[in-house]
């Protein structure tokens, strides 16, 4: 393992912002796996402290195939997470919609053309990513359609789900688009949680990515097979949206299986309790998102459910 | 206690009916989740005959420029002094960000997306995707539609309109009437076909974005400049017998790759040399980056070409990469 500093930036008084990768093995760059962007993405940042312990860990064993170099970057926005901002403390702007960036331009998009430019010639790359929605997700992998993807490799990570996105004007400006375009199989990983660590979901995600080195031989990790992933497509969902603004009291969550029918949320009004709304499944099926925060609005997202006939 | 719940129903009376008059409308009216409503007001002004002409003005889709209030205010004060001189209508919409501006907040709270990038609008969102999707459905078939911004709270703009270069041929006409000090011609850009201005334009609603001033703040001038070039292209949509402004200005107008970018070397402060909307020359001193703990100057912010500075950071602090300067070089 071989600890880098990719990116120094001054600040004007804080420590200089500096982007740390990790190396393990020689050669030519294979894979590499990019932690949180955003300064909430805490479970992202983790899931990569773990995939960086395991690697070492494997690198010690003997463990890593000869076939080249994996680079690990735990975090490219440490600086808005250390004061619990979300985007780029100075000017608000999200680093995940500055690719390619630009080395000239304005400070998120010098941070994105440097990481981009250091990450742009790894034939597999993952992202660890949150949902722009707050709420919980089902684990998947998220690939979008830019005409050169390979859903039968998103599919080796073994998670429930690959979510195949055909991209907006906006989404243009992500990573991952960045990443199809000049050539890499780009896969992002939303492992259902952001600001808090869960444990659980934590290490389903960096043994998805662990299973996925170790298919493409990078190393050997034995490990079950994980899931058969189903592919599914953004017109897939029933999209549930609340007909009422209130209190929100969710009865089922993301990778609950529901029925046709079934009372998945209520919605009750936050002065007298009663109900002013209930959110039923229009059919049988996994909840794949739910709408997390206590508050909602009306005419707002509250569930995305898969259906199964 | 069962005639309140059924008061409170969505589909009851809110205040403003009651309280504005009717030609103020709802164009959005949707509950927040604690005993509010988010709603979207426009006045509509209208003029005879009711021909079907209709010019909208909006603004305050960011929450921190608040340049078009003044504009909606001064634009409604002057039809209403005159409105025999006019026909059609005309719409003003000045807090499409309503939440924003209420909590000096640039986007919509709550939500963390540009607003002035989720255009069209996504019915299975949030809120404001939905939202965003009402906003063009009642704005399509407008005869135009000004869009007002303000820059943000960093950088002060020249008077100016911008204007995507794929729909320059139909827009640069109608932008050369806005009374501004400056037409900028941009590259198209794939990521902002998510706003209004370009959400708009792709369904043939005529629209065009004025940029000028900083946000927080109020410049009278611009706001009077603005609503003369209004009442320039209400006159020349044939909606405005009135008097027409008697003088309108001659924008410098740009084409691609005239335009100098100046963005800061290094991090620290800023001691402004020149203010902006000014004619410099290359080597010319913009401002300095300094360092108040060593008290060291950092870099020299030098005009790299002859231009018009039509834009410039007020605002002191900078990191590396951050805008401290935009100058045109054309003529
Ligand atoms: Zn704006």
């Amino acid at each position: 393992m071989k600890r880098e500093i990719l990116f120094d930036l001054k600040s004007p008084y804080r420590h200089n912002f500096q982007i740390i990768g990790y190396r393990f093995g020689a050669g030519a760059p294979r894979a590499a796996i990019v932690g949180s962007l955003r300064g909430d993405e805490i479970q992202q940042q983790y899931i990569c402290s773990q995939v960086v312990k395991n690697l070492a860990e494997l690198e010690r064993a003997g463990r890593l195939e000869p076939r080249g170099e994996i680079l690990v970057i735990p975090t490219a926005n440490h600086f808005s997470m250390n004061v619990s901002k979300r985007f780029w403390a100075m000017d608000n702007t999200d680093i995940n919609r500055m690719f390619p960036g630009y080395d000239k331009g304005e400070t998120t998009q010098r941070i994105a053309a440097a990481l981009f430019d250091i990450v742009k010639n790894y034939p597999l790359g993952i992202q660890l990513s949150s949902f722009y929605l707050q709420g919980d997700l089902i684990p998947h992998i998220r690939v979008i359609d830019t005409g050169y993807q390979d859903l039968a490799q998103a599919r080796e990570f073994g998670l429930p789900y690959v979510l195949l996105r055909a991209p907006t004007a906006f989404d243009t400006t992500l990573l991952n688009y960045s990443w199809q375009i000049f050539g890499t199989n780009a896969y992002s990983l939303y492992s259902g949680d952001t600001e808090n660590i869960n444990e659980r979901t934590a290490r389903q995600a960096w043994q998805a990515i662990l299973r996925f080195l170790h298919r493409n031989e990078l190393i050997r990790y034995e490990t079950h097979d994980g899931y058969v992933s189903r592919v599914i497509k953004e017109e897939d969902f029933h999209h549930l949206t609340s007909r009422r603004g209130g209190m929100l009291r969710r009865r089922r969550f993301s990778g609950d299986y529901v029925n046709e029918r079934e009372l998945l949320a209520e919605i009750i009004d936050p002065y007298d309790g009663s109900t002013l709304d209930e959110i039923y499944a229009p059919a049988r099926g996994e909840i794949f998102f739910s709408h997390q925060r206590p508050l909602v609005s009306q005419n707002t997202l509250v569930y995305r459910l898969v259906q199964y006939s | 206690m069962f005639d309140f719940v059924a008061r409170r129903s969505i589909n009851s009376a809110h205040p403003i009916p009651q309280t504005a008059p009717a030609m103020i409308k709802t164009i959005v009216a949707e509950e927040l989740p604690v005993g509010e409503k988010f709603e979207i007001h426009k006045n509509v002004i209208a003029g005879q005959p009711a021909d079907g002409k209709r010019l909208c003005v909006v603004t305050g889709t960011h929450g921190d420029e608040l340049e078009g209030q003044y504009v909606c205010f001064e634009l409604a004060r002057r039809l209403n002094a005159n409105l025999s001189a006019l026909s059609g209508s005309v719409e003003i919409y000045p807090a499409l960000n309503p939440l924003g501006i209420d909590s000096l907040t640039r986007g919509f709270p709550t939500f963390d997306l540009d607003m002035n990038r989720i255009f069209p609008g996504e019915i299975n969102g949030h809120l404001i995707e939905n939202t965003a999707h009402k906003i063009i459905k009642d704005l399509a078939g407008a005869t135009a539609v000004i869009d007002v911004h303000s820059s943000n709270i960093f950088l002060a703009e020249v008077m100016q309109v911008r204007v995507n270069i794929d729909s320059a041929a139909a827009l640069v006409p109608f932008a050369r009437l806005l009374n501004t000090d400056f037409i900028w011609v941009h590259e198209a850009n794939t990521v902002l076909r998510s706003t209004l201005a370009h959400s708009l334009n792709s369904i043939g609603t005529k629209t065009l974005v004025v940029e000028m001033g900083i946000g927080m703040r109020i410049t009278l001038d611009y706001g009077n400049r603005l609503v003369d070039g209004l009442f320039n292209l209400l006159a020349e949509l044939g909606m405005w017998t009135g008097a027409r402004p008697r003088e309108i200005s001659a924008p410098l107008l740009s084409t691609g790759g005239e335009v100098a970018y100046i963005n800061a070397d290094t991090s620290g402060v800023i001691i402004p040399a020149v203010e902006h909307s000014r004619r410099v020359r290359a080597g010319d001193e913009l401002c300095r980056i300094v360092s108040p703990l060593e008290g060291k100057v950092l870099q020299n912010v030098r005009a790299p070409v002859d231009g018009f500075l039509f834009t410039l950071r007020t605002f002191p602090l900078v990191y590396e990469g951050s805008l401290i300067a935009r100058i045109y070089s054309g003529q």
